[in-house]
This record gives structure tokens, sequence and C-alpha cells, in this order.
């Protein structure tokens, strides 16, 4: 079928095709469009203790937004459309954004993940828009024909198709809501407002989430390495988990190497600098004892630091799975070739140890 | 010292670009940029294989393999005895 453009003004002829879509994909056609729903731009205190627990990850699936159409300020037939995915850091975000603009927030239901994650998914997607778009009876409420999308959506979204199954233009507004004012006044975005950026802070405030993540076993590994070999190797355990889980995320672009398991591999080796200074310049040991531990610290701290960081690739905004495969295939290997010696030689030092004791 | 990240699976076809700029719009790295025309592919070691490029272009101009670069999944993936390529994660990113 041949579906040119109408202009944002006429209705769109590509209604048949939708309706074919609908029933192909199998949604409910019975459930019928919801109220319109008011919103407002402030973040309130409610809201702000919910991004909290959000970004610690507690209830993963309850920081979730109603599908649907909602209204900011008063809204007429002429304001722009934004569509939001359901997750409430992107929906307040937005919606924060947009404080003294008149408009429409579409709401689509992505199962409460973020924008990029849903679009990676697939969940935020052409099929999801062309029936929210459907469903809520946008058509009847305005009269242009326009839906700004977040930048950061285009993976999971073909706009050309979105056109062509609803007769909706796809506009992709910039990557962060909050340069959306600005956006708003020539509808382009300057170079800088279309890059992903991954600063100081975003880089912090992921690592709460990285901490709860190896709470659990970094404890177990200082409670083995405590009976086997004292405090001392229980306290660089946890310096280790810090490491990985806060030190890493913070000050991984100032590592010189481009490849994550090499980065972790040289701040792992340079925060056993000081226990190693501490072990040698300690008397309690023989001189082949303090050799050993030295070495058994800086195999474990750095194939451990450097297994974290090839784990953080997932959360950065520019790793390409082909690389990240490729690391996988260069560096595990050696790491887990560190681990096991490191291991073994702090068996050998905790039986010798344990012989002296006897 | 070792770059995993210089190759990847990004194929741009010049000769059937239209020009509608959509790749210069949606990409997150800056990968393409407007030249006379048709776009260039100016940075092609950026990419991270979102594959939102390929999803806009109305033309096929562009084909990348998309997927998440996550090791962690793929790790798992790897030791379930699954396809590496079918892992799928997030962290709890709010980049938007
Ligand atoms: S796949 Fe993503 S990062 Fe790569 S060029 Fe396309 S839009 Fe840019
Ligand atoms: S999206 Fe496709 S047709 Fe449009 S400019 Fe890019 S490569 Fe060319």
């Amino acid at each position: 079928m041949d579906n040119k453009d109408t202009g944002s003004c006429c209705q769109p002829d590509s209604k048949a095709d939708t309706d074919q879509f609908i029933r192909m994909i199998d949604l409910n056609r019975n459930s019928h469009a919801p109220v319109i729903r008011e919103t407002t731009s402030t973040i309130s205190f409610r809201d702000r203790s919910d991004h909290f627990l959000a970004r610690l990850g507690v209830n993963r699936m309850g920081h979730i937004v109603e599908p649907g159409i909602y209204r900011l300020g008063n809204p007429d037939a002429d304001s722009p459309v934004f569509v939001s995915a359901n997750y409430t850091l992107s929906f307040d975000a937005l919606r924060s954004s947009l404080a003294g603009i008149d408009c429409y927030i579409l709401v689509i239901d992505t199962k409460g993940i973020n924008v990029w994650c849903a679009a990676g998914k697939g969940t935020f997607g052409t099929a999801e828009i062309v029936y929210r778009i459907r469903w809520s009876g946008l058509s009847d409420i305005i009269k242009h024909r326009n839906i700004i999308l977040p930048q950061l959506s285009a993976p999971g979204v073909s706009a050309h198709e979105v056109r062509r199954l609803s007769g909706f233009n796809v506009e992709y507004g910039p990557v962060r809501a909050r340069d959306l004012p600005e956006y708003l006044k020539t509808h382009t975005a300057t170079p800088e407002m279309r890059r992903v950026r991954f600063t100081f802070r975003e880089r912090l405030v992921l690592t709460p989430i990285e901490l709860t993540h190896i709470v659990l076993p970094t404890l177990i590994a200082a409670l083995i390495l405590y009976l086997l070999a004292g405090p001392f190797a229980a306290f660089i355990a946890i310096l280790i988990a810090f490491t990985g889980a806060v030190l890493f995320p913070v000050l991984y672009p100032f590592i010189p190497t481009q490849d994550f398991s090499t980065k972790g591999l040289i701040l792992g080796a340079i925060v056993t600098i000081p226990f190693a200074a501490t072990i040698a310049a300690g008397s309690e040991l023989l001189l082949w004892e303090r050799i050993v531990a030295v070495l058994t610290t800086f195999l474990l701290t750095a194939s451990v630091t450097a297994y974290l960081a090839l784990n953080f690739t997932g959360c950065t905004t520019h790793t390409s799975r082909t690389g990240v495969k490729k690391e996988i295939f260069r560096y595990v290997p050696l790491m887990a070739l560190m681990a096991v010696t490191g291991m073994l030689l702090l068996i050998i030092l905790g039986i010798t140890r344990l012989m002296e004791v006897i | 010292m070792f770059d995993s990240y210089n190759e990847n699976t990004l194929q741009y076809y010049p000769e059937k670009c239209i020009n509608c700029l959509m790749c210069t719009q949606v990409c997150p790295h800056g990968v393409f940029t407007g030249g006379g025309e048709h776009v260039e592919l100016k940075r092609p070691s950026s990419c991270m294989e979102c594959g939102a490029c390929a999803m806009n272009c109305p033309v096929q101009a562009i084909e990348v393999q998309s997927g998440v670069g996550c090791a962690w999944a793929m790790i798992r993936a790897a030791l379930r005895g699954k396809d590496m390529d079918s892992a799928d994660c997030c962290c709890n990113g709010d980049s938007c």
C-alpha cells in the first residue's frame, strides 16, 4: 500500500492499516480510552523519596506511572504532545522540565522501565506507540499530527513506520529532558543536545545500585578471608568491593586505557599499593610469606576489580556489544587465572600459618 | 594497549542515502554528520551499536547488529550455554 504523508492538517489515510496492525498484534480493542489525567511540573517530597528508592533499586517494579494522556498546564488542540515511558523517573524528568509549557504527555506502557532500556528491549517501540495513539484517541484531542519522543527512544522506534501506521509524525527531541524548553523554541536540537554524555554526576548516581548488587558476595568473601587470614584480609575484600562499585564508576574515564578490563586491572593494582607496603613492612611474617602475601593481595584485588569493571559496561552509554564481547574473550581467562592463583597462594599461606600456631 | 572498541558491525551504504538526516538526529554519539549529497560516516569507532540509525533510516542505507554491550548478561548467557548475543540487560540507568 502506498502511504504518503498527507500533511499535518488532513486525516491520515492509513486508518485501515492501523486497524489491521492492531488486529495483527492482537490488542484488546474493547478497552476504551482513559480519561485525561492532570499532572503538574512540581516534584513533591513524595516524588523525591520515590526517586531515591528507585535509584537504590528498592521495589524495582513499583515505580510505575499509569499509561494514558496527561494534561500539563492548559493545553489546547494545537499544543505539543510528548511521549514518555511509564517509569516515574522518566515521567518526572519530563514533566519537571516542562514547567510553564502547556502540553499533553502521552505515557506509554514500558513496564516501568526507563526510555533507553525500554527502547533497547523494544517495549518503547513502534507497536506500543501506534497502539497508544489509537487507544488514547489522541487524534480527537489535538489538531496537529506531531508527537515528540525522547531521542533515546530511537533504538526502539522507527519514525517512518509510526507515520505509516498512525499518520503521526515523530519528532525526536533532545537526549535530556531539561533541554526541552530550549529545543521547543526552534524544534531543532544542537549537536550537544543530541549527544549522550556520561557525566561525573550520572556515574555517581549509579554507585548505590552497584553497591547493593555486591553486598552479599562481599560479606561472604570477607567472612571467609577473616577465617583464613585474619581481619586484614577481610578488610581488603571490603575495599575491593568499594573500589569496583564506587571508585571505578567514578574514575574510569581518567584511566588511560580504552578497555574496561585493563582500566580495572590498573585501578586494582593501584589500590593494592598501600596494603602491599603495610604487609612488606610488617615484621611478624617471614620474608617469603610477605612476598606471597603481597602477591596474593595484588592478584585478588586486580582480578576482582577488573571483573567488576568489565561488568560495568552494561551501565555505560558507549560500549558496543562487539567490543564488550572482544573484551570478554580477551581478558576473562586472564582474570580467572589470576584469581585462582591468588586463592591457591592464600590457602598455602593460611595453612602454613596454622601449622606455625600448632 | 588493546582497544576492543575500534571495530563494530556498523555498515553504511552512502549510494542509498536520500539525505533525510534522520541518522544524524537519532545517533547519541555523533557518528554521522550532514555532508553534501549524503551524510558522512564521521566517527565510526564511537558507535555503540544501539541501532537507532538503522531503525530510523527510511531507505535501509545503514545496517548494524544492535544489542546491549553488557558483559554481565553476556557472561551469564555463555555460562548457561545460551547464545551470547541473545543477552539483554539493563542497569538502573536513568539517562532519560
Ligand atoms: S548504531 Fe547507534 S551509536 Fe551507532 S551509529 Fe547508529 S545511532 Fe549511532
Ligand atoms: S537516515 Fe538513511 S537516508 Fe536518512 S540521511 Fe541517514 S543514511 Fe541517509
